[in-house]
C-alpha cells in the first residue's frame, strides 16, 4: 500500500496561504437534469507519466448506513485503478461528505508531510468527479514543485467539473 | 444518493417509476430481430441507476420467480403481471422466470413470426394524509383505497400511478397488430416500427395518453454501455401537437425511453391527480 500524503486540510476560511500552501479550488456546476445527485470528487498528485504520488481529497456519501456509500466509488475510475481500491474508506483527513453545486476551496499545508520531501519537479493535480445517474470527467493541472511565483493555474470542465484552480505559494 | 428500501418497493408496487428521485426500471431483451426457427428470448428486468447494469434490485414482475425469501424487494409486494402478446395478438406465458438478487429473468418462446409486445402494466395509488396529527402515507391497488384511507382524513393527498414498460421483439419480418394502443394511460403507437431500428436513422414515435395525442410531454432516450462512457448521452426531445416525436440514434445499441404525464384524469372516483409513465426499451442495429 503507497502511502498517504498526511495533509491537513482546511475549508473555505482558510488562513492567509502561507509559503509552501498549495490552494485548490474546485468547482461543482449547477446542473439542470430530472434527477441530481452530488458528484463523487476524488483529489490527488500525479507524476507527468501519470504514476501516483498522493492523496489529497475523497468526497463521497459518507453518511449512509453501512458505509453504503462506498459502493460508487469505482466510478472514479482512475483514482479507483491509482489509489482507491488500496484504502478502506472512511480515511481520517482524506474522505469527507459530497460538496453542493458552487466553488469550494482547499488549502494544502505542506506541515510534516510527505508534501515537504516532495521532491523537486514536474507534477499534476488531478481532480476526477463521477455522478450517480450522471456523467464522469478527470481533468489535470501540470505543475512544478517547489512552486514558482505566478498566476493560479487552471482547468475548465465540460459537464461534471466547473473551472479547478491551482495556485501555489512560493 | 438512493431511495430508501421502503420508498424502492413502494415504487416497485405502485408503478410509480421515474419521478424525480428514482431508480430505472427496465427489461432488456437478449436479441430484438430474429431469424429462423425454434427461437427464444431471455430477457433481463431490473431496476438500477446505470443502463443496462444489474446493480441494485430485481424487477418484481407476478408471473416471474419465486422472490427468495428475505431477498431485498422482497417485502414490494408481487409487482405486476407481465403480458406477452404474440403476433396474432394471442397471449404468451413467460418461462423460466426466476429472481435472482440483482434482476429477474424469464424466456419467451417465439413459435410464430413478426412482432411480440412484452408489457408491464402497473397501477395503484399512493396517498397522504394527517391521521391524529400523524403524518401516514399509504399504497396499495385502487380497489383497497377506499377502504383503507379514510375519505375525510386531513390533508389527504392521493395520486393514482399508471405505468407501463415495454420491449418489442421480431421474429422474421416485423408485424403491426401487437403495436395497436388500448386507450388507456400513456402509450406508444409507433409510426417507424420499434424493431426497425437503424443508427444515423430517424425514427418517429407518437404518444398517446387514453387513446389522445400526449402533447408537450418531455421524452428522455438514454443509450446503455454507460459504463464505457463519461458522458450519459441523454437526448432530451417534446411532443408535438400530434403527440408525435422523432429521435436520431447517433449510434448502435440499446437505448433506454422514458416519458410521463402529470394531470387530473385519473379514472378513479375521489382522486384528482394522475402521474401516467411509459417506459421501453429499442435496440439500434449498425447500418
Amino acid at each position: 500500500m503507497r502511502p498517504l500524503l498526511t495533509l491537513t486540510m482546511s475549508g473555505a476560511m482558510a488562513a492567509p496561504a502561507m509559503a509552501g500552501d498549495m490552494k485548490i479550488s474546485v468547482e461543482i456546476p449547477r446542473l439542470n437534469v430530472a434527477e441530481y445527485h452530488r458528484p463523487y470528487v476524488a483529489i490527488w498528485v500525479e507524476k507527468p507519466d501519470q504514476s501516483f504520488v498522493g492523496n489529497i481529497a475523497v468526497w463521497y456519501d459518507v453518511k449512509l448506513k453501512d458505509n453504503e456509500g462506498t459502493k460508487w466509488l469505482k466510478d472514479m475510475r482512475q483514482w479507483w485503478r491509482k489509489s482507491g481500491r488500496e484504502l478502506s474508506m472512511p480515511v481520517d483527513g482524506l474522505s469527507s461528505a459530497t460538496r453542493a453545486p458552487g466553488e469550494h476551496q482547499i488549502t494544502v499545508t505542506p506541515g510534516k508531510g510527505p508534501l515537504k520531501d516532495l521532491p523537486a519537479g514536474e507534477y499534476q493535480l488531478v481532480v476526477e468527479a463521477a455522478r450517480e445517474v450522471g456523467g464522469r470527467e478527470l481533468l489535470r493541472i501540470p505543475f512544478q514543485w517547489p512552486a514558482k511565483a505566478g498566476e493560479p493555474l487552471k482547468a475548465k470542465g465540460e459537464h461534471e467539473l466547473g473551472v479547478v484552480a491551482l495556485e501555489l505559494k512560493p | 444518493m438512493k431511495l430508501s428500501r421502503k420508498w424502492l418497493a413502494l415504487a416497485l408496487v405502485v408503478g410509480m417509476p421515474l419521478s424525480a428521485q428514482a431508480h430505472r426500471l427496465w427489461m432488456l431483451p437478449s436479441a430484438t430481430i430474429l431469424s429462423g426457427d425454434n427461437l427464444w428470448v431471455t430477457v433481463d428486468a431490473a431496476v438500477s441507476n446505470d443502463l443496462f447494469y444489474f446493480e441494485h434490485m430485481p424487477l418484481r414482475i407476478a408471473n416471474v420467480g419465486t422472490p427468495p425469501a428475505g431477498a431485498p424487494g422482497g417485502r414490494g409486494g408481487e409487482g405486476a403481471k407481465l403480458s406477452i402478446t404474440a403476433p396474432d395478438g394471442s397471449a404468451v406465458e413467460p418461462q423460466n422466470g426466476a429472481i435472482g438478487r440483482y434482476r429477474s429473468t424469464f424466456d419467451v418462446q417465439l413459435k410464430q413470426k413478426g412482432t411480440y409486445k412484452l408489457a408491464l402494466v402497473n397501477d395503484g395509488v399512493i396517498a397522504s394524509y394527517k391521521d391524529g396529527g400523524q403524518q401516514k402515507r399509504w399504497r396499495g391497488s385502487v380497489e383497497n383505497f377506499a377502504k383503507a384511507v379514510p375519505q375525510n382524513a386531513e390533508g389527504l393527498n392521493a395520486t393514482y400511478n399508471q405505468s407501463r414498460l415495454e420491449p418489442f421483439v421480431t421474429s422474421g419480418n416485423p408485424s403491426t397488430e401487437t403495436l395497436k394502443t388500448t386507450g388507456s394511460g400513456l402509450e406508444l403507437s409507433p409510426v417507424t416500427h420499434p424493431n426497425d431500428l437503424m443508427a444515423g436513422s430517424d425514427a418517429t414515435f407518437r404518444l398517446l395518453i387514453d387513446g389522445k395525442p400526449a402533447q408537450n410531454v418531455k421524452v428522455t432516450v438514454i443509450p446503455g454501455g454507460k459504463r464505457y462512457r463519461d458522458k450519459l448521452g441523454e437526448i432530451t426531445l417534446t411532443t408535438d401537437a400530434d403527440g408525435k416525436f422523432t429521435v436520431k440514434w447517433p449510434e448502435a445499441g440499446m437505448y433506454w425511453m422514458e416519458a410521463a404525464v402529470r394531470d387530473d384524469k385519473a379514472p378513479v372516483k375521489d382522486i384528482k391527480q394522475r402521474r401516467a409513465t411509459y417506459v421501453a426499451t429499442f435496440e439500434v442495429m449498425p447500418q
